[in-house]
């Protein structure tokens, strides 16, 4: 008996749920974030649906965007998908090439809702646009990785925040030589800011096509790039001790080891900083910089990281005008700055900045510093070259560099060695890819 | 042998028709799916796919670091049973002695079955953590000797570790009932006759323990071959340089992450027939040696 008792009250409320929003158009949202920036994420759907009597977004929370895209997949494939899905970039490819989604610029023309496409950041724009500029899913939670630096540390050197990677590694001998107890340089492997932003800020290439963007028939570069020689840099100051693995299966990442005062340089997402100023030592004072260039090199834009949001194909009318209001309501300055106030990501717009800056967001703690992400973003126009990256099977690829380059820092094989494996394992997977879409072309 | 018979087929149709609808929908469906998956380049979002024969097998097997993956899986299935089934069996044989306090162990070991994969790795991660755990006080003793982050003998050693952990529970329970009802007049029996403990032991419980022996490996190497998921994804994810990639985390890996469906689903294919193989071989060449009472 006392079994079903909380059965019939579940359904009972389901019923008189139903009946009491029966007015009110609902459509589903799945999202990726967890922790605290899921639990902003599902703010701004309470928030969407206090300011509207017509539609409802009903959001639900996945742990990860791997899953939630896993997923999604799955929804799609039994006909049960959400209509409004947050996608991560390395998922970005396999839907773009399965033209299952209703493009964003379209959707909102199609409904006559005005959004100045031009105001985004072409950084931000690029990545989710097609080879011919058509932007395809919403830019939301965008990021970019930056430099996290000790202002004490430097200032006992007195050095400034380095602005190529020769002065990095002179900083690093002259905050060993100032104290050989601390460690200088929290390094962890991550594909995302050694090889991808790097690529991007020193204009070189990661994959033939435009990194993808031009067709299908892609091959991996990063192995003949001075990508090569930067991750000969990073092993040498490992091997000096001049910089220390700080990874979770070691119990400690970069960031753990840098917020507790015991690195006096990481590198990381501009996301971290909101958790950074909420949680470090006492003593410890931060500041954050722009990734350093290779000496000599001009600096081109970073790209961007983080997710967008994609619409589904094969949903009802109504449910995009549903999604259509929710996405023209995240975009409104307001919902830009509750966004960006309450997590760590940057604006998306250009406009959405300049408010902020002119209200003086970014003078103050905890936003000081996270202009610094913008400047990196838009360091240039971005070219073929800094636009992002349109690679298929790209966690594979990601996994294959990771593994690589952890044989290369055991000393089991030279850097250059690593690189050519990885990329050579990345070509047989990009071969199969284009297999996959034979029949298709990337739009 | 006498066995039981229904008079009424019907009957015992409608009563196994429930069992074998389950097994059809989550077992025999989705491996009929994953087969076809095999031969074919399966879109993810389900645009179409493409018939490419063995394509995807030879694939796999023409890579040097598939086979390295099987290798590593075996290294892992070979050396968690081993400590799982030597730890359970030592733990209930002090059990089965009633040695002071055997009841609060008894309880206490099963515990650890009850807790979650993931649980388990999170918590070995710290002990065996170079910087932050116990093994920091081998590491201050004798610098750089612990360093499973860059070591791959060494994070096979703690995935090893931490999964017959886990496992130790389960074969205890299995051990320790297997003990009890050794009857206990043959041990009294051999105790008269002058034998010791670890005589009686040898030729008189460890021998009529056999079937459950036997049982308990079959089990645990099918587990570790297929349930090490959890362990691998929070305490190495496959590191240091594929050092820990066992099969099963890479079928994960490329399927559910990288979308890979169709080389996930002929991985998926392979694993089965070499879990198959290996319960043949137990089959055909340790039951042998079992004798049933």
């Amino acid at each position: 008996m006392n079994k079903t008792y909380p059965a019939l009250a579940a359904l009972a409320l389901a019923l008189g749920a139903t009946t009491a929003s029966a007015e009110k158009i609902k459509f589903d949202y799945w999202y990726g974030l967890t922790g605290d920036l899921g639990a902003v994420l599902a703010q701004t759907c309470d928030r969407f649906n206090a300011s509207q009597d017509q539609y409802e977004a009903v959001c639900t929370g996945y742990d990860g965007y791997e899953n939630v895209v896993q997923s999604a997949i799955a929804a799609f494939r039994a006909g049960k998908a959400p209509t409004l899905l947050q996608s991560f970039d390395a998922g970005t490819a396999d839907l773009m090439m399965s033209g299952q989604f209703y493009a964003v610029t379209q959707m909102m023309k199609d409904y006559e809702i005005a959004i100045d496409w031009a105001d985004y950041f072409p950084g931000i724009a690029n990545y989710y646009s097609s080879s011919k500029g058509e932007m395809f899913s919403m830019p939301f939670n965008s990021s970019t990785a930056v430099m996290y630096y000790n202002t004490d540390d430097l200032a006992s050197v007195n050095m400034a925040p380095p602005a190529n990677w020769e002065e990095f590694g002179e900083t690093l001998k002259a905050l060993k030589a100032k104290n050989p107890e601390k460690c200088a340089y929290a390094y962890e492997p991550s594909v995302w800011v050694d090889l991808e932003q790097y690529s991007a800020i020193n204009n070189v290439p990661l994959a033939s096509n435009n990194n993808g963007y031009d067709g299908l028939d892609t091959t991996l570069l990063f192995n003949t790039t001075s990508a090569v020689k930067h991750m000969e840099d990073i092993k040498s100051w490992l091997d000096a001790g001049l910089a220390e693995m700080k990874v979770s299966a070691g119990g400690m990442n970069s960031q753990e080891a840098f917020s507790q005062n015991l690195c006096s340089f990481f590198f990381g997402s501009i996301a971290n900083h909101s958790s950074l100023h909420q949680k470090h030592a006492e003593d410890l004072k931060w500041d954050v910089a722009m990734i350093p260039t290779e000496k000599g090199v001009e600096r081109h834009n970073s790209v961007v990281g983080g997710a967008s949001l994609w619409v589904l194909a094969n949903k009802s009318e109504e449910e995009y005008r549903g999604v259509a209001e929710y996405l023209k309501f995240i975009a409104t300055p307001e919902e830009i700055k509750f966004w960006v106030s309450n997590t760590g990501y940057i604006p998306v717009t250009n406009s959405a900045f300049e408010t902020l800056s002119a209200d003086g967001f970014y003078t103050v703690d905890p936003f000081k510093g996270r202009e610094v992400a913008i400047a990196s973003l838009t360091a240039t126009v971005p070219g073929p070259l800094n636009r992002g990256f349109r690679l298929g099977s790209m966690i594979q690829i990601r996994s294959e560099w990771l593994s690589e380059v952890q044989a290369a820092l055991a000393g089991d094989k030279t850097v250059q060695e690593a690189y050519d494996t990885a990329a050579e394992r990345g070509n047989v997977l990009l071969a199969k890819f284009a297999k996959t879409y034979a029949d298709k072309t990337l739009p | 042998m006498r066995r039981a018979y229904f008079k009424n087929n019907w009957i015992a149709a409608l009563m196994v028709t429930p069992q074998l609808i389950v097994v059809f929908t989550f077992f025999y469906f989705p491996a009929t799916q994953a087969l076809y998956w095999a031969f074919t380049l399966e879109q993810p979002w389900g645009g179409g796919n493409t018939w490419v024969g063995f394509d995807n097998f030879r694939a796999i097997l023409s890579d040097d670091l598939y086979w390295s993956s099987i290798w590593v899986s075996v290294v892992f299935a070979v050396g968690s049973t081993a400590l799982a089934v030597g730890m359970a069996l030592t733990l209930a044989i002090f059990v089965d002695r009633q040695l002071a306090g055997y009841k609060a162990y008894k309880i206490g070991m099963i515990w650890p079955y009850a807790i979650a994969a993931p649980a388990v790795g999170l918590a070995f991660r710290f002990i065996f953590s170079p910087g932050a755990g116990i093994m920091m006080y081998v590491n201050q003793m004798f610098p750089d000797l612990w360093n499973p982050v860059d070591n791959g003998t060494q994070a096979m050693a703690t995935v090893i570790i931490a999964g017959a952990w886990k496992q130790v529970a389960y074969n205890f329970i299995f051990f320790l009932a297997g003990l009890q009802s050794i009857p206990r007049s043959l041990v009294e029996a051999g105790a008269m006759d002058g034998a010791r403990v670890l005589r009686r032991m040898r030729d008189i419980q460890l021998p009529l323990l056999a079937p459950t022996f036997f049982f308990v490996l079959v089990i645990n190497i099918t587990d570790s071959f297929t349930d090490s998921f959890g362990i691998i994804d929070t305490m190495t994810a496959g590191g240091p340089s594929r050092a820990t990639n066992l099969l099963v985390f890479k079928i994960f890996n490329d399927g559910f992450q990288g979308l890979d469906y169709s080389g996930a689903a002929a991985q998926s294919i392979i694993l089965m027939l070499l879990v198959i193989a290996l319960t043949f071989v137990q089959f055909r060449y340790i039951e042998r040696k079992v004798h049933y009472t």
